[in-house]
């Protein structure tokens, strides 16, 4: 519908920097480095712009990259090409059909940081196509010279480096990320220090998503003003939507914020054989699961997400039909968190235990009404007491589920099945 | 780059040292995930005691830093395993366009659970397999990392009889 980290996605050999340049790609960076415009202005421009992260939490990027420890000494740019929330399917597009614009945005802010180093850490999993594809488009930036020592006779230094992951959702929260390419197990650190003061090898670290970066060319390119007006209220710009589950069409579409939710559904020819929604859970499987109903009219914005009680996250939507059983999808993600939480923290590690044992009880019909009253009670016993927002994302779809299905899980102890099959 | 001991060819050398000189001078160990990855692709997909000793040795580093590494995440195998790695997706968005059909398929057709590898030592289909991030073509799995997508019973048998022929 908007087309900015999608502008190439339809073109011929999408990931050269052939077709890049045939989009006047590059032309921020070498405007700003042609022009010598400061750090300090590229920072404002895109706090300006409104341009929030992608990544799930929503943080004002140009605010994240002012907080840089200015002091003079080496910084570190870190893309997070993880891709791991559930429900999530967009970086890996950008990664293989635009990613020079992943790489210039990746340059950009590395000089609006004054890091000398960018790495761009892809989930391992992408090894067989976007590690390939990226690792080409850095080699023909190199050959341009957008990259590398002495950068367009400018005497600016700056190296983009890809790195690859070997599994493991943990690693997409930041500090675990940085953990990991210090070679470690991926544990999440205890905050602060904020990688903006201490965070890879322990020099002041921006880390900022795929989508993200890969919006910074344009927003420097038209200005922040036009991004701006992109978008709706509080919520500038732009945002890649995935929509996937019960659709007749599952596609990932970049719209403005504030697009109508039953506008995505439409892109998307709709439910599955025009069943009827049931449930919509809008920002990959850690954020709340909303009513259907409650959804339908709703903007697509981080406000009006927030008023029905759920948030934008990562723009993965999950759409579920009538037909689906909610205590097995919960049960699902029970135990996605269950298998992936790296039990640094207590309430983490046996709290999603807890959860996924007592839904996997339910589901086998062994259940009763206190198991249900159990869920409640450990999900808010994790919520809020833990190193990173792991936790929280167990607990979320828990305590949502059962406030807007809790008949379905009612019904599932009192007759040990499942009220829609 | 060091006269320590271990069992790499010289072009698995070459290929450490690309991977080393990504990172500062004293980071070696950043360095030991890409480097398990390239030596268990070279080693039939898995890692055994010997080649751990060996990139700990290259890289001075210790032996418990990369043990630490290949166990915490998920793509490293420290057992063999089948030739062609299955990896079909579970999570909700396929789970809604049962993939688990899709998993009991490939088990029947095999004759193998999830998590094992066949008796001709052709398929392993591994077990736990969380988001691809691949939703919007749900239900999908990958073969040896390559994406296949909308997956149906009859597709799934093409692309395991080509595998097998090959
Ligand atoms: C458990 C967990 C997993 C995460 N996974 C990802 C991920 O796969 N990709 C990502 O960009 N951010 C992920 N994040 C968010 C990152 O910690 C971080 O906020 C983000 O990369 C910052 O980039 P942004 O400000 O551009 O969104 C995750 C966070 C948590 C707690
Ligand atoms: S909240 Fe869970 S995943 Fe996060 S650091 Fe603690 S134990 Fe690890
Ligand atoms: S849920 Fe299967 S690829 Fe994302």
């Amino acid at each position: 519908m908007t087309n900015l980290c999608t502008s190439t996605f339809s073109l011929k050999n999408p990931s050269s920097i052939e077709t890049y340049l045939s989009q006047d790609g590059y032309s921020s960076w070498k405007q700003i480095i042609s022009k010598q415009i400061p750090k300090s202005e590229v920072i404002t421009i895109i706090k300006e712009s409104g341009l929030k992260g992608k990544g799930g939490a929503g943080f004002s990027t140009g605010l994240k990259w002012s907080f840089i420890n200015s002091s003079d000494q080496q910084k570190y740019l870190v893309c997070n090409s993880d891709e791991s929330e559930p429900g999530t399917c967009k970086d890996r597009d950008i990664l293989r059909y635009n990613p020079h614009a992943v790489i210039e945005g990746m340059l950009i802010a590395s000089y609006a940081i004054g890091a000398s180093v960018g790495y761009n850490y892809l989930r391992g999993e992408f090894i067989g196509d976007q590690w390939i594809v990226f690792n080409k488009a850095v080699k023909e930036a190199y050959e341009y010279n957008f990259i590398g020592e002495n950068i367009l006779k400018s005497n600016l230094c700056i190296e983009i480096v890809p790195l690859i992951g070997a599994g493991a959702y943990i690693v997409g929260e930041e500090t675990a990320m940085l953990e990991s390419i210090e070679g470690k197990r991926g544990m999440p650190r205890i905050k602060p220090p904020f990688p903006a003061v201490q965070g890879l090898y322990g020099k002041p670290t921006i880390i900022n998503n795929t989508e993200t970066l890969a919006t910074v060319p344009y927003i420097i390119k038209n200005g922040s003003e036009w991004y701006k007006n992109l978008g709706v209220n509080d919520s500038d710009g732009v945002k890649m939507f995935c929509m996937s589950g019960h659709l007749n069409k599952p596609s990932v579409i970049e719209a403005p914020l504030g697009v109508p939710f039953s506008k995505l559904l439409d892109e998307c020819d709709g439910v599955l054989d025009n069943k009827k929604l049931k449930a919509v859970i809008p920002g990959g499987s850690s954020v709340p699961v909303v009513k259907g109903e409650d959804i339908m009219e709703t903007p697509m914005d981080y406000e009006s997400l927030m008023k029905i009680g759920t948030m934008l996250g990562s723009g993965g939507i999950i759409i579920m039909d009538e037909s689906t059983c909610m205590v097995s999808v919960l049960e699902r993600i029970s135990r996605f968190y269950y298998a992936e939480s790296c039990g640094q923290c207590t309430p983490c590690r046996e709290g999603t235990g807890w959860l996924y044992k007592t839904l996997v009880k339910i589901r086998s019909g062994n259940g009763d009404q206190s198991d249900l009253d159990l869920l409640n009670k450990v999900a808010n016993q994790i919520e809020g007491h833990c190193i990173c927002a792991l936790g929280d994302a167990a607990a979320m779809p828990v305590i949502s589920f059962l406030k807007h299905f809790w008949t379905e899980f009612e019904y599932y102890v009192d007759k040990k099945q499942s009220m829609v099959i | 780059m060091t006269d320590a001991k271990h069992i790499f060819s010289e072009n698995m050398t070459k290929e450490i040292d690309l991977i080393r000189s990504k990172f500062p001078k004293d980071k070696s160990k950043s360095a030991i995930i890409e480097s398990l990855l390239i030596i268990q692709h070279d080693n039939n997909g898995f890692l055994n005691d010997e080649l751990i000793a060996s990139l700990a040795n290259y890289l001075s580093i210790q032996k418990i830093d990369v043990y630490e590494v290949a166990t915490f995440y998920s793509m490293f195998n420290l057992k063999p395993v089948g030739k062609n790695t299955i990896s079909v997706c579970t999570n909700v968005s396929c789970m809604l366009r049962n993939s688990d059909d899709i998993v009991s398929h490939i088990e029947k057709r095999l004759k193998i659970k999830i998590g094992e590898s066949t008796k001709d030592n052709k398929f392993y289909l591994k077990d736990e397999m969380e988001c691809l991030a691949a939703c919007n073509g749900a239900p999908m799995m990958q073969v040896n990392h390559i994406n296949y997508e909308n997956l149906t019973f009859e597709k799934v048998d093409k692309i395991l009889d080509e595998i097998a022929n090959d």
